[in-house]
């Protein structure tokens, strides 16, 4: 919280920026999100002010999407792919040991619909950068072994 | 009893009805006024189970069948509310098309055969049920909705017996807690369906969008605000989404404590000028609930907080319930039985007229009173006391509007319905903020903003209206207060400089010379905006681009309130905004007008009633003999042919020593009376203080006789609205006095030796009508029938009048007047150099007597100095500090909310609590036309206290 003043300058800046598009709403949230890695929820009344939104549509439209986080996230993000694909191949057996694996760390795991992967699942993305296939529990674990040594 | 018809009676379509073309702008969710001549419509004929059926095309097959006597089993739609198609039981067959469609949301077609009754109709609707139950906590005998629940009455119609996905009694929110915060209802998520019915309410109908569902798929909910309680979140808590919620989640917290209601009577709310219809639901003699009427034209099923819940004064602690005597203010009360404390009154009124002659005595009534009492209160003081020492507290609202449209249209009331806003085009909002003020007229205002109508706010302050969600207007000219007359003036420059007048229908309606005069005034170069900028403070860009925009508006009306009136050039800016309307054609039909939003529940009618000193019912001067003569064959007296005293020239003749009795019925002119040393002063020279109120009110402590009034759910009797709507007031209780206020008139005019017979206030309203013309055709027994009327109501409007002017102005021709903008005496000085105005909150009530005692207090429990920020940081003010505020006449203290919603140089408070002491700082000034005080303007200075 030490650095809010920042963090309110940013969304400030973002809406700004964007609020006279046409449909602002959600590229307003994708911008923040991209920026802070996520959208505090004190920017939701300035965002809703800005657009003649209530708060609560633009907290509708913030927890409708998978995608948008209201907290910040831990240092790495981790979506394992709980689509119909995957989870004919073993894919929620592989979320439900993520979210044991992951208890009280500083890595956050989420859900996530269709990776593209279909065809090699189950599937994992992290950070949005990197797409791993075929990810068994013992493959997710070294994954997550790197990672938290990894600074 | 059939399973779609609630308790109460009214019959559920299912979804909106749809108005055909060219008859009546159809509102999103909108209510179509029965009596509407259909007109060139298109219309379907089509068969629903064999019925044949004719209805508007476009209308939905569940509201077709509902008109052919066929309910459609349903969850998610219900007819205040635009259908949404999400629950899936009300689908239906149509021969010849594949599927089952969603008879909610599928339009009727010409041809059609519906089939809603099938084995396999049967089986999906049971299948869908099955569902919901399956995740429906099964504790129905125990829960608050237990016979009033849609979600129940839908198992039993569509046959639910068994529920294979196990009948565990949970709901899958398990870690859901009751959000009990706000005052009046609660919120169960354990029992929600997610029928979405509560979000639309909040968007559609209120338009307050403080719902939401958040998630999505199984994890939907609904959400208030962020997540958050209730109170916490943007909700204004006016009901509608407990109204519309088919199952207990959302519940009035007295039902929940009570249970459900065995009978409903129809009645009207007793706080503002929207006058909305109620349905007051009962067990015995005591209120479950009140829930808005839909066939109340006024609301049509809307309500805002304080009609909708903050009725339980009516029973609070704080009622007197018996008369009380005291010789002097100083002795303490003296309880008395009725007859004593009347004879007692009657003594010393006449021992008062005897020794100072027959014009020291007089009477006030108050705008809260039903019509009968206001009318009854003034045959008193002109029959028995026999002088016209008569007025009303609406002197200190609207008197301006009274004369400023009599002058220039030939009536003194509001022009339109509010239904009308549904057609305007561009909507001028002056002086008012409806918002707070008129909360159920907002939302039909907002209702068509929404549908694309421009809007213009006029007001020194930033109100609600200005920029909130899904609203934004299109200019706001932020004026100085007590400009109001220049920014107009400086309107009607541009129209005519700029060739937007409309010429047609000013030659054809409005007078030649007056007209011509006028518009050689407004010309002058010194009322073009450009000049008067200095003065307003509003950029002359900002007037012109306002002045187009109303005047180019096919529709334009204006909707004005006490930002206007209550100035020392009150009555000037209203006939400027009817000389505007007039200049533009902007009268006599529906979506335009002139609308004063009224701030009493019955402002409009205490007028009406002839509540002047110099006026008789119906706006008939008392110097008019042949009027005087109809009213003294009827009742039998002498009329004076002089007006009387108005309520500042009582108090200054108090002070005089030459008016000393004063019968004062539902009025706190103490608090409510601009500088209160002055009032309290005047109260306290006189000799006999009569007061009739529900509770010890401020004027109380200067009576020496106390006679307790009866709510308005303890007398029968008639309000008239801001539209000009005689609605009925109904009785549901019996008074916890013994009489109700038109009986006390009554027994205190036959101590004085004049005695009125009447045995129920109907006799009272055939009264009025046979001695005034605009009331002639108004009768309970057609209120009854209509629900309500609207006058003029005679001969030639039989049925009422909701338009006014159409063709032909009232007084015949349109009379334009000049208005030359006179800067108040009030003027800013180095001592004095902020300029406060003031205004009032949505929860609270004038001066509060009533809404101070319901939990009510929870929104807003104290007034507070809104300042804008260079002024507090000039002061060295912080957010919640209590600073003093100074006047040229008394001081008092206040909590400061420092914002941008105010202009630097304008201060702003409310009035709706006695300790604040607001009218101690307000001045006498007044209304040159009409004596309203000038509550808008005060110079003032804040200082921080010290030590503070
Ligand atoms: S009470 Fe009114 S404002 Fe509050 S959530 Fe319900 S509909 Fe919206
Ligand atoms: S609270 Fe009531 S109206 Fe709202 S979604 Fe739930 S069941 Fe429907
Ligand atoms: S206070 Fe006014 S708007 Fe609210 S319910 Fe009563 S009449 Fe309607
Ligand atoms: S279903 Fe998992 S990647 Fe497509
Ligand atoms: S009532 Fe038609 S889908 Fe719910």
């Amino acid at each position: 919280m030490e650095n809010l003043p920042a963090i309110e300058r940013t969304i400030e800046a973002i809406v700004a920026a964007k609020q006279s598009l046409p449909g602002a709403l959600l590229p307003i949230l994708h911008e923040i999100q991209d920026g802070l890695g996520y959208i505090p929820s004190e920017s939701v009344p300035r965002i809703a002010k800005a657009l003649n939104l209530s708060r609560a549509e633009v907290h509708g439209v913030i927890t409708y999407y998978q995608h948008f986080r209201q907290i910040p996230p831990g240092r790495h993000v981790l979506r394992v792919c709980c689509a119909e694909a995957c989870q004919a191949v073993g894919g929620e057996a592989l979320a439900e040991h993520a979210r044991l694996r992951l208890q009280g760390s500083d890595l956050t795991l989420e859900p996530v619909y269709c990776l593209g992967l279909c065809a090699c699942g189950p599937a994992l993305q992290i950070d949005e950068t990197t797409l791993h296939a075929r990810v068994t529990p013992q493959k997710f674990d070294a994954l997550v072994d790197a990672l938290e040594v990894d600074p | 009893m059939n399973a779609y018809v609630k308790a109460c009676g009214e019959t559920d379509f299912g979804t909106p009805q749809k108005v055909p073309e060219g008859t009546q702008s159809a509102g999103a969710g909108g209510l179509c006024m029965s009596g509407t001549p259909l007109r060139g419509q298109a219309t379907a004929i089509l068969e629903i189970d064999g019925v044949s059926v004719t209805v508007p095309a476009g209308t939905s097959l569940m509201r077709a069948a509902a008109e052919a006597g066929v309910m459609v089993p349903r969850l998610c739609a219900t007819d205040s509310l635009e259908a949404f198609g999400s629950c899936r039981l009300c689908l239906v067959e149509i021969e010849g098309r594949r599927g089952f469609p969603a008879s909610c949301t599928t339009p009727a077609e010409a041809g059609m055969k519906v089939r809603t009754q099938s084995p396999q109709l049967a089986k999906l609707r049971r299948n869908v049920m099955e569902l919901y139950i399956s995740d429906h906590p099964l504790d129905c005998l125990t829960c608050s909705a237990n016979g009033n629940c849609e979600l129940q009455t839908m198992a039993g119609v569509v046959g639910l017996r068994d529920v294979r996905y196990g009948m565990t009694g949970v709901n899958h929110f398990t870690d859901s807690v009751t959000d009990d915060s706000n005052p009046y209802f609660s919120f169960d998520p354990g029992k929600c369906i997610v029928c979405n019915r509560c979000v639309r309410a909040c968007e559609e109908q209120q338009g307050t969008f403080a719902l939401t569902i958040s998630g999505r798929g199984f994890e939907s909910r609904v959400a208030a605000g962020q997540s958050e309680s209730f109170m916490n979140s943007e909700c204004v808590s006016c009901g509608a989404c407990v109204n519309v919620c088919p199952t207990a989640t959302l519940m009035e917290k007295t039902v929940i404590d009570k249970g459900q209601a065995e009978h409903s009577v129809i009645t009207t709310c007793a706080y503002c000028g929207v006058g909305c219809g109620f349905r007051a639901e009962m067990q015995g003699s005591d209120v479950v609930r009140m829930v808005p009427w839909k066939d109340g034209r006024a609301n049509e099923g809307h309500a805002c907080v304080k009609g909708r819940f903050a009725w339980g004064y009516a029973t609070h602690p704080d009622r007197v319930t018996k008369p009380m005597i005291r010789a002097k203010i100083t002795d303490p009360w003296c309880e008395v039985s009725w007859e004593e404390a009347l004879r007692h009154t009657a003594s010393e009124f006449r021992r008062i007229q005897a020794k100072h002659g027959r014009n020291s005595i007089g009477g006030i009534v108050s705008s809260r009173c039903t019509n009968e009492e206001g009318y009854l209160v003034q045959k008193l003081v002109r029959a028995a006391f026999g002088n016209n020492n008569v007025d009303t507290c609406a002197r200190v609202c609207h008197s301006p509007t009274g004369y400023g449209l009599k002058q220039t249209l030939g009536e003194s009331a509001g022009t339109q319905t509010f239904k009308s806003v549904e057609k305007s085009d561009v909507i001028v909002v002056i002086g008012a903020n409806p918002s707070d003020g008129h909360p159920v007229f907002a939302s039909r205002l907002k209702r068509r903003v929404r549908e694309g109508a421009q809007l213009i706010v006029i007001d020194p302050r930033e109100i609600d209206l200005v920029n909130s969600p899904h609203i934004k207007a299109a200019h706001h000219l932020k004026l100085k207060p007590g400009t109001n007359v220049a920014v107009l003036s400086a309107m009607a420059h541009v129209i005519v400089t700029e060739g937007l007048l409309d010429e047609d229908f000013i030659a054809e309606r409005c007078e030649d010379k007056a007209f011509a005069d006028w518009r050689e005034f407004v010309v002058r170069p010194t009322n073009s905006p450009e000049a008067l900028e200095g003065a307003s403070g509003v950029p002359a860009a900002e007037v012109r681009g306002a002045a187009r925009l109303y005047a180019r508006a096919g529709n334009g009306a204006i909707y004005y309130g006490l930002g206007v009136t209550e100035h020392s050039q009150g009555s000037t800016a209203v006939i400027a905004i009817a000389n505007l309307a007039m200049a533009t054609g902007n009268v006599g039909r529906e979506g335009v007008g002139v609308n004063p939003l009224r701030g009493q529940n019955n402002v409009q009618g205490s007028c009406d009633m002839g509540s002047f000193p110099h006026e008789l019912p119906g706006y008939r001067h008392v110097s008019d003999t042949l009027t005087r003569e109809l009213f003294e064959r009827d009742w039998g007296v002498v009329i004076q042919p002089e007006p009387g005293l108005r309520i500042p020239n009582m108090l200054d003749a108090a002070l005089d020593g030459s008016f000393l009795g004063l019968y004062c019925q539902g009025e706190d002119p103490a608090q409510s009376d601009p500088n209160t040393t002055h009032v309290t002063a005047a109260l306290a020279a006189m000799e006999c203080v009569v007061v009739q109120d529900l509770f010890l009110n401020e004027t109380a402590k200067y009576a020496h006789v106390f006679l307790p009034g009866a709510s308005f759910l303890e007398k029968d009797g008639t309000f008239t609205n801001a539209e000009r709507r005689i609605s009925r007031v109904r009785r549901v209780m019996t008074p916890l006095t013994g009489m109700a206020d038109w009986e006390v008139t009554m027994a205190l005019s036959k101590a004085l030796g004049y005695e009125m017979h009447y045995a129920h206030p109907s006799e009272i309203m055939d009264e009025i009508g046979r001695l005034t013309p605009t009331f002639a055709g108004v009768n309970y027994e057609k209120l009854d029938a209509a629900g309500s009327l609207q006058w003029p109501c005679n001969d030639d409007a039989p049925e009422g009048t909701p338009t006014m002017h159409v063709g032909q102005f009232v007084r015949g021709k349109g009379r334009f007047l000049i208005t030359q903008y006179v800067p108040t005496d009030e003027k800013i000085t180095r001592r004095f150099p902020l300029l406060l105005t003031t205004g009032r909150v949505l929860s609270q009530y004038n001066v509060g007597a009533q809404t101070r005692r319901t939990a009510n207090a929870d929104f807003y429990g104290a007034d507070l100095l809104e300042i804008h920020p260079h002024d507090a940081e000039e002061r060295g003010i912080r957010d919640g500090d209590r600073v003093g505020v100074e006047s040229r006449v008394g001081s008092t203290t206040l909590p400061v909310s420092i914002t941008e919603r105010v202009q630097p140089g304008v201060v702003y408070t409310t009035f709706h609590f006695p300790e604040s002491g607001a009218n101690v700082v307000t001045t006498d000034n007044s209304d040159w036309a009409t004596n309203c005080p000038e509550y808008k303007v005060t110079a003032v200075q804040v200082s921080r206290l010290v030590g503070a």
